[in-house]
């Protein structure tokens, strides 16, 4: 191992400022969301309480935010389960090049780099003209998808590039079927990437605004809820339901970082036992 | 034994694999493509106070393309995403560069990786607000300042400013310049570092001439991506300015708040046409699908 060179000590003082600036004003709003029952939007601290956390649970307090919890996690969910089958579908075919898989590749990209606000305002007017109502569950669902898809494609797009075919060729030569190979040998190396995929699919959705902003409907989803607040809402009750919602966030990528570090480790182990003969 | 001729391996393979992206496809067909062709179409319609008919008029454009609004609008976002560009591109390479040279041992630098992505999970807006306690008038920041002799007076244009819009911009996206500089990074033979060091390069030199040269698809890839977030900006612009700024985002908000779906539509397809244009320029110097 080489010396630590003079600017590993300026990067890495870099490299904490920058943590902190990603960190800070989360943490700052964490800390004021304590405030006591007088104070403001800013310091001081005028006394320590959990008052305005109490007032998030007092329902005439500020908007339906437990309903629109509900609804972002039911979307939520709804959204990683889609854009995991779909992305690891979409991911097999593209790894033998087909005709239009291009042009399909180009829609995918194309998917990510477009304003979100169009793709908003186009499924709204198509459900408009068509004089269909828009619901979180149907219009606000399929636009997520078009953000959480490209996602999931391009990371299983990376997955296979680095995929060993001699597994499956070595599952083939054994006598199983395409599926049986798929099912018994692919999925299961590929299955942490798998909980990475659903991570983005999850989080992605559940803090989507512009997509949802006009596909949504009368029933807010929690982003939606969030902002209304931040133009009506000029009390500590705001930073309380923030550091909520990312305490929540982070739960939940605390959780598919552990699965995908205990999936790692079984893989090692069973890997380790089969080459020691154990099986 | 089998009588009937096989279908032609190619063909069925080729036929799975039309089947497999089915339903992505229908998703971007209906939910992508759909709403595409539907604005496009809506541009050219008319509308009055309460409702929009079909037509074929280019006021809709007209209206947009001769107002100083919007020129006056297009210049403040430009201006937005060059700086938003320019810090995005300086923090992300060095973030990056740290993390891919500096970090030795492999799980640090995953460790050190994953804190830098897990605020990507977590929400926009409610990372957007918490600049508010660090930058109002009271804030830290002023106090900071305040207590340390910089300034005597709280300093008013921390907050609601177009320097509080870069700022939440370039807090929101850097990390979309850290991740795939970082993943081109890794990439790079450590071996190409050493042949130079060997050959008398200096640090500097092996960073212009090797590094950087190698790097670039990620930059690209980073830079499309702050281009095109800030370009679609709705909400980031009105809220860190406190409603004094504009973006052309904003402008097709407040067009659907007053129902003018034709003109809403007409300004996002010229918004459409400018990001594409500008991701055409970029996309001439990286391959995509190469970078994954």
């Amino acid at each position: 191992m080489e010396p630590r060179s003079r600017s590993f000590y300026g990067l890495a003082a870099f490299f904490a400022l920058f943590v902190l600036f990603l960190y800070g004003p989360v943490i700052t709003i964490g800390i004021l969301s304590f405030q006591g029952p007088q104070g403001g939007l800013t310091f001081p601290m005028n006394g320590v309480s959990l008052h305005w956390f109490r007032d998030l649970f007092e329902q005439q307090a500020v908007g339906d935010i437990w309903g629109s919890f509900r609804r972002s996690f039911a979307l939520g969910l709804m959204v990683m389960v889609v854009t995991v089958v779909f992305s690891v579908m979409g991911g097999m075919a593209f790894r033998r090049r087909f005709r239009g898989s291009s042009a399909l590749f180009y829609l995918i990209i194309a998917s990510l780099i477009i304003p979100s606000i169009l793709v908003s305002l186009g499924v709204g007017l198509i459900f408009n003209i068509l004089d269909l109502d828009v619901h979180w569950a149907t219009s606000g669902f399929g636009a997520q998808l078009t953000w959480t898809l490209p996602f999931g494609l391009l990371i299983m797009f990376a997955v296979f590039n680095r995929f060993d075919k001699s597994y499956e060729e070595a599952a083939r030569d054994l006598g199983a079927s395409p599926w049986q190979t798929v099912r018994h040998v692919v999925l299961p190396i590929i299955a942490p990437m798998l909980i990475g995929v659903a991570l983005f699919g999850f989080t992605l959705s559940y803090d989507e605004f512009a997509r949802t902003l006009l596909t949504a409907g009368s029933y807010n989803t929690l982003p939606l809820e969030i902002f209304g607040m931040t133009t009506n809402v000029t009390s500590p009750v705001l930073y309380a339901l923030g550091t909520l919602t990312t305490l929540f966030s982070f739960v939940i990528i605390g959780s598919f970082l552990t699965i995908v570090a205990l999936l790692r480790r079984a893989q090692a182990k069973r890997g380790s036992d089969a080459g020691q003969g154990l099986v | 034994m089998k009588t009937r001729k096989a279908l032609d391996p190619d063909k069925r393979s080729e036929r799975v694999s039309w089947a497999l992206v089915t339903p992505l496809t229908l998703v971007l067909g209906f939910f992508l493509l759909a709403p595409i062709a539907t604005i496009v179409t809506v541009s050219f319609w008319g509308y009055n106070e309460w409702s929009f008919y079909p037509d074929f008029t280019f006021d809709n454009y007209l209206f947009h393309l001769t107002s100083a609004v919007t020129w006056a609008t297009y210049l403040k976002t430009l201006k937005f995403v060059v700086l938003t560009w320019v810090f995005c591109a300086v923090i992300g390479f060095t973030v990056a560069y740290f993390l891919a040279f500096h970090v030795q041992s492999l799980p640090v630098q995953i460790a050190l990786f994953l804190v830098c992505t897990i605020p990507f999970w977590t929400s926009n807006i409610i990372r957007m607000i918490s600049w508010i306690p660090f930058l109002g008038r009271n804030g830290l920041a002023n106090s900071a300042l305040i207590s340390l002799g910089v300034t005597d007076e709280p300093l008013e244009w921390l907050l609601y400013s177009d320097f509080a819009v870069v700022l939440a911009f370039v807090h929101l996206y850097a990390l979309f310049m850290v991740v795939p500089i970082f993943n081109t990074m890794m990439r790079i033979d450590k071996s190409l570092v050493e042949a130079a060091r060997d050959a008398g390069a200096t640090g500097f030199q092996i960073l212009m001439n090797v590094i950087i040269p190698l790097t670039k698809p990620g930059i690209m890839i980073g830079s499309i991506f702050v281009v095109t977030l800030v370009m679609g900006d709705v909400i980031t612009v009105r809220h860190m300015s406190g409603g004094q700024s504009a973006s052309v985002g904003r402008i097709i908000s407040n067009e659907i708040s007053l129902l003018q779906y034709p003109a809403a539509a007409a300004s996002s397809v010229v918004l459409l046409v400018t990001v594409l244009l500008m991701i055409g320029i970029m996309m001439r110097f990286v391959n995509i699908r190469k970078e994954l």
